[in-house]
């Protein structure tokens, strides 16, 4: 296989300013993600994951080093990039299920409304929620409103689609439900997916490799492959503790 | 019983009070009995002179009103693209918005002199730091998620202000709407009392005012009733459809 990775991150340095000094969240980070992966970046909160997707997605330029997308440098924000944020207001509480997904079709021009109309409607059927197609976000559940937030993005076709802890502020059980969707999900498009997330168990679900970062500025502690399943504990043991050495 | 016949159960009752109170008091000129009122208003439907004068109000309050929604989405758009607009807006609208219009209406009638231009200048005043306000800040507190689901689908940039942050601070917009509106139906009623006179045709507060000096009270009560009616049609049909239509059905109320 020498096709070119998907994403390549290199050496990548965040920076912000707080009020009195210059903050580094991440410090030269890297890794590359090839078509098709589920990869996940786990670390504590602190470790700069968020700010790091966020760089990728070009809404924080990087101090040092470069990420680029299928080779092209990321300068700004684009619709080859979707997002899936954890809050779930992400959804325009303006629009139903239906019109958020071919908002964003047409808003990034990818589609015009007829046929956005055709692609929400597979796409809201692929995550179940058919019934609710006409209705507006503040009356579904909080999984639901995720569910409609990752068909959306599904539905977009992006080169990756990039998932800052979609799941955190979901109860339990409907987290482990929603997990066992993506994975299906995953399996239908084979979509490449940059997963950020701080729970150690849903990133071994989740994810078929794993990159840990440290807390204070994030750094690259290790890259694991994981099976997806991890009955013994094993796994999640060994991350913990390569985690605790940081 | 449900609300909307206790309501009017409520209305019933008050309406027979004033009717029993003014029969007892036997005094036209101090306060004329409801049915008196009632035959007022009727008889000023009727001869067309009611109407005009409703007419004149609404058609001098939209004016002022449009305008002042226009002066206010040009400051609030200055406000949003620098931080220069930003701090003026903030700073005239908490040195004006305790300001009351009608206070304006002497200086206004110095530039502007007697005539529509002052009256409308004064519901400007009334309008504009209402909305410009509350639009503004309505901008301001579209959550960081929605302003990056905008960014993230490529909007450009009238794209994402039209599809985005106006929809978002649709619950503010609506609000500074509605006290913009209180504000200048209620100047604009003032101010006619003051100086209807100006273009020969008053609009209500004249009506009012002129009555008075007439001494036909019961036209006065009548007048005033079309004042109340007015408003509360305005607010309650047309404010509150709004408000079901979007906001509500959004579940976006503020």
């Amino acid at each position: 296989m020498s096709e070119s990775p998907v994403l390549t991150v290199e050496g990548v340095t965040l920076q912000y300013r707080s009020r009195e000094q210059l903050v580094t969240a991440v410090s030269r980070v890297s890794f590359t993600v090839e078509r098709s992966d589920r990869f996940v970046i786990l670390g504590p909160s602190g470790c700069g994951k968020s700010t790091l997707l966020k760089s990728i997605g070009g809404f924080v330029r990087p101090a040092e080093g470069q990420v680029l997308l299928e080779g092209a440098k990321i300068e700004r924000p684009g619709p080859d990039r979707v997002f899936v944020f954890q809050e779930f207001d992400q959804l325009l509480p303006w629009k139903t299920v239906t019109e958020n997904i071919v908002f964003a079709l047409t808003a990034s021009r990818k589609l015009d409304r007829p046929r956005a109309e055709e692609r929400a409607r597979q796409f809201i059927a692929k995550v179940n929620l058919t019934k609710f197609a006409g209705s507006y976000p503040h009356t579904l559940s909080g999984g639901m409103k995720q569910r409609v937030a990752i068909a959306r993005a599904l539905a977009m076709e992006p080169r990756i689609l990039l998932m800052d802890e979609p799941f955190a502020a979901l109860d339990s059980m409907t987290r482990a439900r929603m997990q066992e969707e993506l994975l299906q999900l995953w399996e239908d498009s084979k979509s490449t997916i940059l997963f950020v997330t701080h729970s150690i168990p849903e990133a071994i679900r989740v994810g078929n490799r794993i990159l840990l970062l440290s807390a204070h500025p994030g750094r690259v502690r290790a890259e694991i492959a994981s099976s997806g399943s991890d009955h013994d504990g094993a796994l999640a043991a060994q991350v913990e503790g390569m985690l605790a050495d940081a | 019983m449900p609300r909307a016949a206790r309501k009017a159960f409520l209305l019933l009752a008050l309406a027979l009070l004033w009717e029993a109170y003014a029969r007892w008091l036997a005094n036209p000129l101090l306060l004329p009995t409801f049915s008196a009122t009632v035959r007022a208003l009727i008889a000023g439907v009727a001869s067309g002179e009611l109407p005009r004068a409703t007419l004149y109000t609404v058609r001098l309050l939209l004016k002022g009103y449009v305008a002042g929604l226009v002066l206010a989405a040009l400051l609030t758009a200055f406000a949003s693209a620098t931080r220069v607009g930003a701090d003026l807006l903030e700073m005239l609208t908490s040195m004006f918005n305790p300001l009351p219009s009608i206070a304006l209406l002497p200086l206004a009638l110095i530039w502007f002199g007697l005539g529509e231009g002052s009256v409308i200048f004064v519901l400007i005043h009334a309008v504009l730091w209402a909305v410009a306000l509350n639009t503004f800040a309505g901008f301001r507190a579209v959550s960081p998620t929605l302003r990056m689901v905008g960014q993230n689908y490529g909007l450009s940039k009238t794209g994402y202000i039209t599809r985005i942050l106006i929809p978002a601070a649709f619950p503010s917009i609506l609000t500074g709407l509605k006290v913009g509106w209180a504000f200048a139906w209620r100047t604009l009623i003032a101010a006619e009392l003051v100086f209807g006179v100006s273009s020969g045709s008053g609009g209500l507060g004249w009506y009012i005012f002129e009555h008075k000096n007439q001494l036909l009270v019961p036209d006065v009560f009548a007048g005033l009733l079309t004042i109340i009616l007015f408003g509360l049609a305005v607010e309650n049909l047309v404010f509150a459809t709004v408000e079901k239509r979007t906001v509500r059905r959004w579940g976006m109320q503020v």
